[in-house]
């Protein structure tokens, strides 16, 4: 039910340890973004500046228009879940989910009446009179979440909610998230996470944080994956990893050719100027678009090691020089492949080319 | 023989007593009662691995045993017998003798008066103290100031504060700390404003506090919005009120009664002769060292709270003092119990801080330092031994309700 927005967001600890800078973002009414990164890129640090635990050094943060910068958390019309729950031990889950609204002075059948509609979502009925330590980590998790929509907040803030839990619980409880979302179509959702699945799956936009240099990419789920913007986003997005594999320029128009150090030749979709022949290059491949070729191969080399995983076999290849080991994924089981030569090639839709670091596809 | 020598000669004989014991009652074990060898070598192993705890309990169980449940009994018979008429059975007659003394009622109300205040203001103090030093650069040097009496003894800090209290001839300077402050005070404008017109509003501000308290509690029988609970909760909820209605009279009474006060200005008071209120300046000695005892377990109990309840509390919209006694407090519940019945059970047993100061006297007799005048001043070993037995009855279920606690606590 509320947009939010931040202009040149920056955050300094200590007068010198800069987590965050020149963050701008607009999230739009309704939509559930997710904040990925690495450890330690300040993603939970933004969300908790969303929140108002978190003082903002520079910049303005604003909710429906209005700047929230000194607003009290309380006041901001936002509801968190976090990481380790943080139920109050001591109470019940009714006292759990009731307790901001008892502080906000409803009347007792107001109260009633929200925590009663949010235990029927979550089916948190049968433990309503229950203490936390009686239930298991995924009912924790779900009065957590209860407890922000009985406040029915402009703005539901995730920080890495589902990290505490294993992995078929994790699995079960996003798909719940995704159904709640659904069933809000109106309410706003920032989601913090480090596991890509999460982000792909959940997310009507991503943002990938970068370590110290803001915002590396806004954008769908698929538009991340098809089109990165540049090669941070390429390479951390997706698994396993993007190759990068270095060369140059050697023919321009609407594809781009470029020679390969390693030997090959790579074809990209993306069109470049007569200029920029000679131009020095990585060009960016993912293991599951690499394919078996007769012909001339983006890429040869000896295969090293296999992991046939049943419905993919991942290859890995022998190093050249000091550039990473590339990696490729082809369908089916080819365990046989160890120890000989392969040649791949790619669809040119799916090669990326970055120069220095940026993607030219986004060169304009 | 020199005694330095002779305490050394101690320490060595004493200690390889210990390993020895150790050693060669395992020897004897494992050697001679029960070898591991033979026919019944397995089935031997595992009977010395039975015995052998018992051996290692066996000199704290027998030390505890002769200094502790052996006094008790003795105690116990000691309190029923007449030592001057050859040991005879008396049956309660030295307990009838001492209720009927009115220094023992004395020392009794003493005691509760102790056992109310006392646990109160040191775990008060020192949970004040935990949270306010909470993540204050300096907290720490704060906390260690405050921990410090905890290393003075008893006595010791009773004689600190026997100089605060001193008295002198009104020609005299004085050396007494509460004196020279007292003596400041003229009987003007600033004398009324600070010695009645201030606690007269301490006071309001109690009865105040008291009747919210109190009107929370009576609350859902009038505000539809709340239900009582269950009739032991509703029983409750009008015990507390009709207290809470009890305090406010009393502290209103008091107030009239500051205001109105004629206090003897200009002379030195010797403080601990002024009946009633001396036994709160011996209080206030023990609070002294008490509360740094509080302060250091609570402000432990207080940084093992989930930093992330306090800012879903914030988030909930919680204000500090909500934070403080609707999220924090009930977290430490259970630490705030143990460090007040530890408390209970020293203020119960005070004896050293009463003994130095005023030895009872001016009515401020407590349970052991009468039991001590009984027993060793008056060698009078029935009604001595009777009075030990009554504090042990007192001390008895708060020391196994703190050990419940604390057992509780840690698991």
């Amino acid at each position: 039910m509320a947009n939010l927005k931040m202009t040149d967001i920056e955050k300094v600890y200590g007068g010198n340890v800069r987590v965050l800078e020149d963050i701008n973002l607009d999230i739009k009414t309704g939509e559930l973004i997710v904040f990925v990164g690495p450890s330690g890129c300040g993603k939970s640090t933004l969300l908790r500046m969303v929140a108002g635990l978190e003082t903002i050094t520079s910049g303005t943060m604003e909710i429906d228009g209005l700047v929230v910068n000194d607003v009290p958390p309380a006041q901001r019309g936002i509801a968190m879940v976090f990481q380790s729950y943080a139920l109050y031990p001591h109470m019940t889950v009714r006292d759990n989910m009731s307790f901001a609204l008892k502080l906000a002075k409803k009347t007792r059948s107001e109260i009633d009446e929200a925590v009663a509609n949010a235990a029927r979502i979550l089916q948190l009925e049968p433990f309503l009179d229950r203490l936390p330590k009686a239930l298991s980590g995924g009912q924790r998790q779900r009065v957590a979440i209860g407890r922000a929509i009985v406040r029915d907040p402009k703005v539901y803030l995730f920080d890495e909610p589902l990290s505490n839990l294993d992995a078929a619980l994790r699995v079960a409880t996003r798909i719940e998230i995704a159904q709640l979302k659904e069933s809000m179509p109106d309410s706003t959702m920032i989601y913090v996470t480090h596991d890509q699945v999460e982000a792909m799956t959940l997310a009507d936009r991503i943002v990938v944080l970068t370590v110290g240099q803001g915002i590396g990419q806004v954008g769908s789920p698929l538009e991340l994956y098809e089109r990165p913007e540049n090669e941070f986003v390429a390479q951390f997005i997706g698994s396993p990893q993007m190759n990068l594999l270095p060369g140059e320029i050697t023919a321009t128009g609407e594809r781009t050719t470029v020679k390969l150090e390693g030997g090959g030749v790579a074809v990209s979709a993306v069109p470049t100027n007569a200029s920029d022949a000679g131009l020095k290059v990585n060009v960016g491949v993912r293991p599951e678009d690499l394919v078996e070729t007769t012909s001339e191969p983006l890429f040869e080399g000896n295969v090293s090691i296999t992991e046939a995983l049943g419905e993919v076999t991942l290859l890995h290849f022998d190093r050249v020089g000091n550039q990473d080991a590339v990696l490729a994924k082809l369908p089916g089981i080819h365990a046989g492949l160890r120890g000989k030569s392969v040649k791949l090639s790619a669809d040119p839709s799916k090669v990326q080319v970055f120069h220095g670091g940026k993607s030219l596809y986004y060169r304009n | 023989m020199n005694p330095a020598i002779q305490g050394l000669l101690t320490i060595v004989i004493g200690v390889s007593g210990c390993v020895g014991y150790f050693y060669f009652s395992n020897q004897l074990l494992d050697k001679v009662l029960f070898p591991a060898r033979g026919e019944h070598a397995g089935r031997n192993i595992n009977r010395a691995n039975m015995v052998r705890p018992w051996l290692f309990l066996f000199p704290a169980m027998f030390a505890l045993g002769l200094y502790l449940a052996y006094p008790v009994f003795e105690t116990l018979r000691l309190s029923v017998t007449d030592r001057d008429a050859n040991d005879a059975f008396v049956g309660f007659a030295n307990y009838q003798q001492m209720f009927g003394e009115a220094k023992f009622w004395e020392a009794m109300r003493n005691n509760m008066l102790w056992l109310i205040v006392v646990p109160a203001a040191a775990t008060a103090f020192g949970l004040l103290v935990a949270q306010l030093t909470d993540r204050i650069a300096w907290g720490n040097v704060a906390k260690s100031i405050i921990f410090m009496p905890m290393a003075i003894s008893f006595v010791g800090a009773s004689v600190i504060f026997k100089l605060i209290y001193d008295t002198r001839p009104v020609d005299q300077e004085q050396i007494g700390l509460l004196n020279a402050v007292w003596l400041q005070f003229e009987g003007g404008i600033g004398s009324f404003l600070f010695l009645q017109v201030l606690p007269a509003l301490i006071l309001l501000s109690f009865a105040a506090i008291v009747a919210y308290v109190g009107y929370l509690y009576v609350r859902p029988f009038v505000d539809a919005n709340e239900s009582p609970g269950g009739p032991l909760m509703s029983a409750f909820r009008i015990v507390v009120g009709v207290a809470a209605a009890y305090f406010v009279y009393l502290a209103l009474a008091n107030t009239l009664a500051v205001l109105t006060i004629e206090l003897p200005y200009g002379e030195p008071q010797t403080w601990l002769t002024i009946p009633f209120w001396n036994s709160f300046f011996l209080m206030v000695v023990l609070i002294w060292i008490q509360t740094g005892f509080a302060m250091v377990i609570l402000s432990a109990a207080l940084r093992g709270i989930p930093e992330e309840t306090v800012e879903a509390a914030i988030i909930d919209g919680a204000t500090p003092i909500q934070i403080f006694f609707r999220i924090k407090v009930p977290q430490i519940v259970s630490t705030i119990v143990v460090v007040w019945t530890t408390i209970t059970l020293t203020v119960l047993k005070v004896f050293d801080i009463v003994f130095a100061m005023t030895n009872g006297q001016w009515e401020t007799q407590v349970l052991a330092n009468y039991m001590f005048d009984k027993l060793f001043r008056a060698n009078d070993w029935g009604v001595g031994s009777a009075a030990a037995i009554i504090i042990m009855l007192l001390v008895s279920p708060i020391l196994i309700w703190n050990v419940y606690n604390a057992r509780k606590e840690m698991s």
